[in-house]
C-alpha cells in the first residue's frame, strides 16, 4: 500500500501528542508500518506546533512534505490555514473552528483572519469544520477537543471498525479518563 | 516478539539497557532529554542527572573505569561543555564501554546554534554511530558498546530531533548481563599527565587507523544498489538523510548508507564511487563526509546542490534534482505567526514586567525565561550560552561602570544557574563586581519538560534529595546581600529590583515560585473581569499574558479573559487601576 499521511496541527499545549500517540497505535495494531514525528521542546509553549503520522507498507521519511498529506487535523482555525500547503490534492482538512489568539494578535500587531477557512474553500479545499470545543466540553472537558477531533477523523476510515478506535482509546489514555475520551470520540464521529 | 512503535531516544534507553549499560549520567537538553528519562524507567540501571554534561561525562567515565557499562546524554550543545573530558578520553580510552549520546537540533527546533557534532568527533578522535530511525537506534547503542570495547575509546551516538523525536518500529530483546571488568590501576592509561599522554597520543592515531579498517566492511556501513541495476546516480548518506532519500527515490539509485560516521572509510567510498556515473553526498548541516571524498580524491556533488543551513525534506531532495513538486493550496490572507510564549500564569512574568518598566538592561539565559525577550515585555537583550547572563553582566558592567550599573541584571533559572552560572557568580564576587544576578527559581528544570535539579529537592526517580540552599550557596561565596522575592508580588518586585539596583556591590535577588504547569501547582479558579468597570485602558494587555485580549471594537474595546488557560495567578489583577479584573469573590 502506497504511504498515507496526516498531519496534526495545533497549538502547543492542546493535546496533539495523545491524538499522534493514539493514531500511532491504532495504525500499528493494524499491521502498518508506522512513523510519528512529534516536536518537543520550546514550540510546546503556546507555539504552533505539527506532528506527522504516516502509515503504510514501508514508511521511510518521518516527516511529511508540502503537497503530501491525506489529512490534516487542525486544532484550531488559524493552524489550519498555516498548515493547509501541506495538503495533497483531493485531501482532507478536519478543523475545529475555535479561535486561539497568537501573541501579535494579542498584542494588535497582527489581525486574525476570521474568514480564512471560507476561502480556503472556494479554493476547493475539502473541508470537514465543527466546533471540537463545544462537543468536548458536552464530553466533559474543553481538553477532549483531540479525542472528538479524532473521532470525526475516524469516519473516513470505513476500513477501520470503531471498537479498534475505541480499544486504542482504552490503550492510550489513564483509566480514569476512558470514558470521557470514548464519549468525545463518539461525539466527534456523530 | 512483536514489533512496537518507540520514539527514537525510548529505543536508545532501550539499547542501554539491552547493552548492559549500568549507569547513564546526563543533564537535559532538546532533543536529547528522553533518553535518560526512559532509561531512567529501567531498575536495572542507576541514572541520573548530573548538574551539567561536564560533570554527566565524568561520572560516566568513572563508571566505566571502575568496570561498568556507562553512558550520558546531552544536546549538541552540551558537548561543547563536556569537551573537556571528551578530548582526554579519548587517550584513556575506557575500561568497560562507555557512549556519549548527543542529539543535533538541525532547524534548531529548541536550540540557540545548529552545531554540527560530528566535528568534535573528528577533533577528539572518537568513534561516531549515527543511526537513521528506531529500530537502528537500539541496535547502534549496543553496537557503540562493542566498538567501544573492542577500540578501547569513548564513542558517540549521534542522533538530531528527526530520530530522537520520532516513533518507528522497534523488536525488543532481553538484557545481556555484562559482568563487571575488574579495576586494575594503570597510571600509564588512566594518568593523563605529559609524560603518559604523549605514550598514548600516538596509539590514538593507530586506533583511528584500525577503526577506518574496521570502516570500510563493518555491518554499520552498507551499499544498496539500484534494484535495476542501473549506474547513473549514487547517494552517500547517512542518519535522517538516508531516510529522505528512499522516500525520494526509492530502490531505483544507489546508496551508501553510512551508520559509522566517523571516521569514514577511503576504500568502501572509492569502490562505490567507481560503480556510479553520479556521486553525490547528502547530508545536512556541514560537508563532513563531502569533504572526506575531497580530501581521499572522490569527486562529489553536495552543497553545490543541498544548503549549509536547516533541516532537509524529501521536497528538498526532490527540488535539487528537478523533480516534479506536488501541487499546493494556501490562503490568501496574512497568517499571523505563533510564537511560542510564556504560559499563563507563569511565574517570570511579573519580573519580567518590572525589569521592563525600568527599561532595565536584561543579560538572558537559556530556559523558558528566555521568552521574556517577546512582545510586549521585550524585555531581554542577549542570550548566548548556558550561564552566559552572570558572567555577561559581570563584564558589561566593568567597562559600563556607572552608565549600566544601576540598570542592568542578569537573569537565570535555578537549573541553568547549577549547570554552570554558580562559576559565574563566584567571579562575580570574587572581582568585585557592581553587579546584580536574578535567580528565578521556578523549583524545576522547565524548557525541557520538568526535570528535577538540584535545588528541587528529588532526584531523578522523584525520590527525596538534598536540595541546594541557594541563599546560603551565593552568601557562601560572598554574595552578601541576598534578597527573595515572589514574582506574583508586584509591588514586591518593584520594591526590591529598586533597592538592589540602587545598592552598591554585587547582589543576589531569587525570584521564587514554582512553575505553574508542575503538578503539584493547583491552579486558583480564573479571573474575570467586569466589563463595565474596564476603562479600556489595555494596562493589562502589558504583560503578554496568552490568556487575555481585547474584545470588541477600538477604544471601546473590552478586556476578556480566557477561563481555561487562566491560572488565577492575580498578576494582571493588580495591573488593574480600575478593579475591573476580579477573582470569584468578587475582589
Amino acid at each position: 500500500m502506497e504511504t498515507k499521511n496526516i498531519m496534526i496541527v495545533g497549538v502547543g499545549g492542546q493535546g496533539s501528542l495523545l491524538a499522534s500517540k493514539l493514531l500511532g497505535h491504532l495504525l500499528c495494531e493494524e499491521g502498518f508500518d508506522v512513523k510519528v514525528s512529534e516536536v518537543h521542546g520550546m514550540s510546546q509553549r503556546g507555539g504552533s506546533v505539527v506532528t506527522y503520522v504516516r502509515y503504510g507498507d514501508r514508511v521511510d521519511s518521518p516527516i511529511i512534505d508540502k503537497g503530501e498529506a491525506d489529512f490534516i487535523v487542525s486544532f484550531e482555525k488559524l493552524e489550519a490555514a498555516r498548515w493547509v500547503s501541506y495538503l495533497k490534492e483531493g485531501g482532507r482538512v478536519v478543523v475545529n473552528t475555535r479561535e486561539t489568539d497568537p501573541m501579535p494578535v494579542i498584542t494588535g500587531a497582527a489581525v486574525y483572519p476570521h474568514e480564512v477557512l471560507e476561502g480556503l474553500k472556494t479554493k476547493g479545499v475539502v473541508m470537514d469544520d465543527m466546533d471540537a470545543l463545544a462537543l468536548a466540553e458536552e464530553a466533559g472537558s474543553s481538553k477532549a477537543v483531540n479525542i472528538v477531533l479524532m473521532g470525526r477523523l475516524s469516519r473516513y476510515f470505513p476500513e477501520i471498525p470503531e471498537e479498534k478506535w475505541l480499544a486504542a482509546i482504552e490503550a492510550c489514555v489513564k483509566p480514569k479518563f476512558v470514558e470521557l475520551n470514548k464519549k468525545a470520540f463518539a461525539l466527534g464521529r456523530g | 516478539m512483536k514489533k512496537q512503535l518507540m520514539l527514537g531516544n525510548e529505543a536508545a534507553a532501550r539499547g542501554l539497557y539491552e547493552a548492559g549499560c549500568r549507569l547513564v549520567s546526563s543533564y537535559p537538553g532538546t532533543p536529547s532529554t528522553e533518553i535518560t528519562e526512559f532509561a531512567a524507567t529501567y531498575d536495572e540501571m542507576y541514572c541520573e542527572w548530573a548538574p551539567n554534561e561536564k560533570v554527566a561525562m565524568e561520572v560516566a567515565f568513572g563508571a566505566s573505569l571502575k568496570g561498568a557499562r556507562s553512558a550520558c546524554a546531552m544536546k549538541h550543545v552540551g558537548l561543547n561543555v563536556a569537551a573537556d573530558p571528551l578530548y582526554t578520553m579519548s587517550y584513556t580510552g575506557v575500561n568497560a564501554g562507555l557512549v556519549v549520546c548527543v542529539a543535533d537540533d538541525p532547524g534548531m527546533h529548541s536550540s540557540q546554534n545548529e552545531q554540527d557534532s560530528r566535528h568534535h568527533a573528528i577533533a577528539s578522535k572518537v568513534p561516531m554511530v549515527e543511526p537513521s530511525d528506531s529500530a537502528e537506534a537500539l541496535a547502534m547503542m549496543k553496537a557503540a558498546f562493542e566498538l567501544s570495547e573492542q577500540f578501547d575509546t569513548p564513542v558517540i551516538y549521534r542522533t538530531c530531533t528527526r530520530i530522537a523525536h520520532s516513533q518507528s518500529l522497534v523488536t525488543l530483546s532481553d538484557r545481556a548481563e555484562i559482568p563487571l571488568r575488574p579495576y586494575v590501576k594503570e597510571p600509564q592509561k588512566y594518568i593523563m599527565a605529559p609524560a603518559n599522554a604523549i605514550r598514548r597520543h600516538p596509539m590514538v592515531e593507530a586506533r583511528t587507523l584500525a577503526l577506518t579498517e574496521y570502516a570500510e566492511t563493518c555491518a554499520l556501513n552498507r551499499v544498496e544498489l539500484a534494484a535495476d541495476g542501473n549506474t547513473a546516480l549514487g547517494i552517500i548518506c547517512s542518519g535522517t538523510c538516508y531516510q529522505y532519500v528512499r522516500e525520494v527515490f526509492g530502490d531505483t539509485v544507489n546508496i551508501l548508507k553510512l551508520g559509522l560516521v566517523n571516521p569514514l572509510p577511503v576504500k568502501l567510498i572509492k569502490d562505490f564511487a567507481a560503480k556510479v556515473e553520479r556521486l553525490v553526498v547528502f547530508e545536512e548541516l556541514d560537508p563532513v563526509i563531502e569533504t572526506h571524498c575531497r580530501n581521499i580524491g572522490v569527486e562529489v556533488e553536495g552543497k553545490s546542490l543541498f544548503p549549509m543551513v536547516g533541516e532537509f525534506s524529501q521536497n528538498l531532495l526532490r527540488a535539487a534534482f528537478g523533480l516534479p513538486l506536488s501541487e499546493t493550496v494556501s490562503a490568501d490572507e496574512i497568517i499571523p505567526v505563533r510564537p511560542p510564549v510564556m504560559c499563563a500564569g507563569c511565574p517570570h512574568r511579573g519580573l519580567f514586567y518590572t525589569l521592563s518598566k525600568h527599561k532595565v538592561t536584561v543579560i538572558g539565559d537559556i530556559g523558558c525565561y528566555t521568552l521574556g525577550m517577546a512582545a510586549p515585555l521585550n524585555a531581554v537583550d542577549s542570550v548566548l550560552c548556558m550561564g552566559a547572563s552572570v558572567s555577561g553582566v559581570h563584564g558589561f558592567n566593568k567597562i559600563g561602570g556607572a552608565e549600566t550599573e544601576g540598570k542592568t541584571v542578569a537573569v537565570i533559572g535555578d537549573s541553568t544557574f547549577m549547570h554552570s552560572g554558580m562559576t559565574g557568580l563566584v567571579n562575580i564576587a570574587y572581582n568585585a563586581s557592581n553587579s546584580t544576578v536574578i535567580i528565578l527559581d521556578n523549583s524545576i528544570t522547565g524548557m525541557t519538560g520538568h526535570q528535577q535539579n538540584p535545588t528541587t529537592g528529588y532526584n531523578i526517580k522523584g525520590d527525596p534529595a538534598t536540595k541546594v540552599d541557594l541563599e546560603a550557596f551565593c552568601r557562601a561565596v560572598g554574595i552578601d546581600r541576598v534578597t527573595v522575592v515572589d514574582p506574583y508580588d508586584l509591588a514586591a518586585c518593584e520594591k526590591v529590583i529598586t533597592e538592589e539596583l540602587a545598592a552598591e556591590g554585587p547582589g543576589v535577588i531569587i525570584s521564587r515560585r514554582p512553575c505553574v504547569l508542575l503538578k503539584t501547582v493547583k491552579a486558583k479558579p480564573a479571573l474575570t473581569v467586569d466589563k463595565d468597570a474596564c476603562r479600556s485602558c489595555k494596562k493589562c494587555m502589558k504583560l503578554g499574558c496568552p490568556a487575555i485580549h481585547m474584545e470588541g471594537e477600538g477604544k471601546t474595546a473590552k478586556a476578556v479573559i480566557d477561563a481555561t488557560l487562566c491560572v488565577g495567578c492575580g498578576v494582571c489583577e493588580q495591573m488593574c487601576a480600575f478593579g475591573a479584573i476580579q477573582n470569584q469573590e468578587g475582589k
